[in-house]
């Protein structure tokens, strides 16, 4: 078959690199939504081990708030 | 060796005894045939046709034994017995391969006259053409038998074991055709370019048994 | 992280800039083939693509030899991944090829190009490795048998490729004429450096997926220690999470 012209030969190529760009985001978004996953599991996690922390310190305010602001800011 | 004889006996005494499925096995491929006849509405075949109607039926065929042969024994605990016993497990790989390649050569000992009734006008390609079957039947052998095993462990083994052996069957299939076709050429057997696909099936069979010696034992692990 | 290897970050830059000159060298500096004109510049981006794929399950095929020889699971994760990626790289393969079929000889699929075809088969036998691995609920002997299936695939491959082209040569000529030997000078470089793009990007995907995997790993493990309450499910069904789990 001889070589088609530039223009329909160019829809050609450029679709192909699409599709090579389009697989590579459709990973990216994949990838993003298992790290959303992740960190929705982190910030529990973080809950829980707070409450664990609050549960073994005795019954008093300073080291509560302390301890309060820690976890804060690690959960961000 | 004497785990092997032992083990390939038992498997070819349970298949003589029971019987059954040979019969139904030769059944199916002749009825395989008719249905070649009416789909492909031809009643003389040659060349690449005559070849792949004879290879699919073949390939079918192996299909249904390998799932016969290893679902049984996976149910009946025979595996479980097998890696008990104080053997060299490659000794069960070899005993299911022989086994394998005993029953498809009675098969085709069955099919392969009815197919020439049915469809060849000259019967002169038959003799090669049988050693071409017995290095396809080692090759289906050597690979149903790993990947039957693996498939008899797994949920949904009926799908599986087809769906992994398919593709790994396509260059035995590819070279059988090569080497069928010119045996079953209109004007006689022409033995041109046989040798290259004889030594492609060669290459097969030796490549897939030595991976399924090698990897048998990590299937049968516990 | 691994301490002989750089890290993601550098990767990632590295693949950047590798990948993006492989394509301005493509466009702008490889000269146009007399045959097929501005349409093979696909042949840059599919080539190499489908070089990596098959790179990656032969990759699979060496981590899963070491996977049973020294039943580490970190080899059984990593032996996983290269499938993965394989399959996604397979699948970025078969789609520019078939592009360029449709754009060189005007037709979607050509069972005449023996390297398409071998490549369909490889990529059919790879995608049955999630059905396995699902089928089989026993974690240890999931990945025994998941390693099983990379070795005697690994071993399909070359067999495969060997056998197609065989069945080819018969009936119709090669229509690519994509051995390097008959590439000019301009193209040959171009080509090889789209190669090492292709690579580094199928490498930096790798340690992505693996970091990602390890992560989720790490994050079981924290969930049970804290959570008492927490089924003792693993995060993934199949594959392990990289020695976190």
């Amino acid at each position: 078959m001889p070589a088609l012209p530039l223009d329909e030969a160019g829809k050609y190529v450029a679709g192909a690199y699409v599709v090579f760009v389009a697989l590579l985001l459709i990973y990216v978004a994949i990838m993003a939504v298992r790290i959303d996953r992740m960190r929705e599991e982190l910030s529990e996690l973080a809950d829980l081990a707070e409450r664990r922390a609050r549960s073994t310190e005795p019954a008093s305010g300073r080291p509560q708030a302390e301890a309060d602001e820690r976890a804060r800011e690690v959960v961000g | 060796m004497a785990a092997f004889r032992t083990i390939l006996a038992k498997d070819l005494r349970v298949e003589l005894r029971t019987l059954q499925s040979l019969p139904a096995m030769a059944l199916f491929a002749v009825t395989t045939f008719v249905v070649f006849r009416f789909g492909l509405d031809r009643t003389s075949l040659e060349g690449s046709l005559a070849a792949g109607v004879l290879l699919v039926t073949v390939l079918f065929a192996a299909l249904l034994a390998i799932n016969r042969l290893f679902v049984a024994e996976r149910d009946e605990g025979g595996f479980d017995a097998m890696r008990l016993a104080p053997i060299d497990l490659s000794a069960l790989f070899a005993a299911k391969v022989v086994a394998l390649f005993v029953y498809l050569l009675v098969l085709e000992a069955i099919a392969l006259p009815v197919f020439a009734a049915f469809f060849l006008d000259d019967a002169a390609g038959l003799l090669p053409l049988a050693g071409v079957l017995a290095l396809v039947n080692l090759g289906l052998a050597a690979t149903g038998a790993v990947v039957s095993t693996v498939g008899a462990h797994s949920r949904a083994r009926d799908l599986l074991t087809p769906l992994i052996l398919l593709p790994l069957l396509v260059p035995l299939m590819i070279a059988a055709g090569g080497a069928a076709e010119p045996l079953l050429a209109a004007g006689g057997p022409s033995y041109d370019e046989v040798g290259k696909w004889v030594g492609t099936l060669a290459l097969y069979d030796l490549v897939f048994l030595l991976v399924g010696y090698a990897v048998y034992d990590f299937l049968l692990e516990d | 992280m691994n301490l002989r290897m750089p890290s993601l970050k550098t990767m990632a830059l590295t693949t950047v800039v590798v990948l993006g000159g492989a394509f301005a060298l493509a466009f702008f500096y490889a000269p146009n083939d007399a045959d097929q004109g501005f349409v093979q510049k696909i042949f840059y981006l599919h080539v190499p693509i489908a070089i990596c794929a098959l790179g990656g399950f032969i990759l699979a095929a060496i981590y899963a030899i070491a996977h049973l020889r020294t039943g580490n699971p970190i080899h059984d994760v990593r032996s996983y991944v290269s499938i993965h990626m394989g399959i996604i790289f397979g699948t970025a393969a078969l789609l520019t090829g078939a592009i360029w079929a449709r754009a060189a000889w005007g037709k979607w699929w050509v069972w005449e190009e023996p390297t398409l075809v071998s490549f369909l088969i490889v990529y059919l036998l790879y995608a049955t490795y999630y059905p396995l691995r699902y089928a089989i609920e026993d974690r240890e002997r999931q990945a025994r048998y998941a390693s099983v299936f990379a070795i005697t695939a690994g071993a399909f491959v070359p067999l495969n490729f060997m056998a197609v082209r065989l069945a080819e040569s018969l009936v119709h000529p090669r229509v690519f004429a994509t051995s390097e030997g008959g590439l000019p000078g301009e193209m040959l470089f171009t080509f090889l450096v789209a190669l090492a793009g292709m690579a580094l990007l199928f490498a930096t995907l790798m340690r992505f997926e693996l970091a990602a995997k390890a992560t989720r790993g790490q994050l079981s493990r924290m969930r049970r220690a804290l959570d008492s309450e927490a089924p003792a499910v693993p995060a993934s069904r199949i594959a392990p999470s990289g020695g976190g789990s």
